[in-house]
């Protein structure tokens, strides 16, 4: 299936941007004419995946950060978030309900709530290359269309 | 100011605001710790009105406030819980620990 659009951004692992990635995520998805809820959810999903890659991809540095936004015909959303930093060596205990690598800053719920606004998610990490989170959101019709 | 305290009869309700994430985490568990320490309330209510976006970078804020209270003999509870944090607070199941009431 081919996208009807889509955008890239990158931008610094700054905590500073988690706010900008999430509301940008909310002006694509605007075109959608979603509900508060629905964008409250992207908002949401996008949030974490930048958080992590800030907080865990690059622990000693700052790095390159990449999310990409695409539209389908069928009103799915897709959200993509990508780095080039550490990678996840274990990407199932990762996803596991309060696991956490970042101590007591961290809640360990990322993924659970990433999993629970969306519809689906892939998690694709190579140890030293780098970690891209995949989430598929479709959003509902609504009679005025686009 | 994202946060403001007001303390009665050893009650401290803290009404929080603005955006939870994890770039204003961090400023908003220092600031809670401040107040908890010069105020030492024993019960202490986190009103969450004026948030009007959190991610689980709130829960983690949360749950070490709660810590903090249950460590000194306190209690909390987190009120006025707008619709996009419930969620995230539900997705968490985080009622079942700490007493919440949501918008």
């Amino acid at each position: 299936m081919k996208p009807i659009n889509q955008v890239k951004l990158e931008f610094d692992s700054r905590s500073a941007n988690e706010g900008f990635a999430r509301s940008a995520a909310a002006c694509f998805a605007a075109q959608l004419d979603p509900t508060l809820e629905e964008l409250g959810d992207i908002k949401t999903a996008v949030s974490e995946a930048v958080t992590n890659a800030i907080v865990h991809a690059y622990p000693e540095c700052i790095g390159r950060v990449q999310l990409r936004l695409r539209l389908f015909e069928d009103n799915t959303l897709e959200l993509s978030v990508k780095d080039w930093g550490v990678g996840i060596s274990d990407p199932r205990q990762a996803r596991e309900p309060l696991f956490t690598t970042g101590g007591a800053e961290r809640s360990g719920m990322g993924f659970t709530i990433m999993e629970s606004f969306t519809d689906s998610l892939r998690l694709r990490s190579t140890p030293g290359k780098g970690t891209t989170v995949t989430m598929r959101k479709r959003l509902a019709l609504r009679e005025r269309g686009r | 100011m994202p946060l403001t305290c007001q303390t009665e009869l050893r009650s401290m309700t803290a009404r929080l605001s603005g955006e939870i994430d994890h770039h204003a985490a961090r400023r908003l568990m220092r600031e809670l710790d401040q107040a908890i320490e010069s105020r030492c309330p024993r019960t202490l209510v986190l009103d969450l009105e004026g948030v009007s976006f959190m991610d689980s970078s709130g829960i983690a804020v949360l749950l070490r406030t709660r810590r903090r209270m249950l460590e000194s003999g306190g209690s909390m509870e987190v009120v006025n819980v707008p619709p996009q944090a419930g969620k995230v607070l539900r997705a968490a199941n985080l009622q079942k620990i700490v007493p919440i009431s949501f918008l």
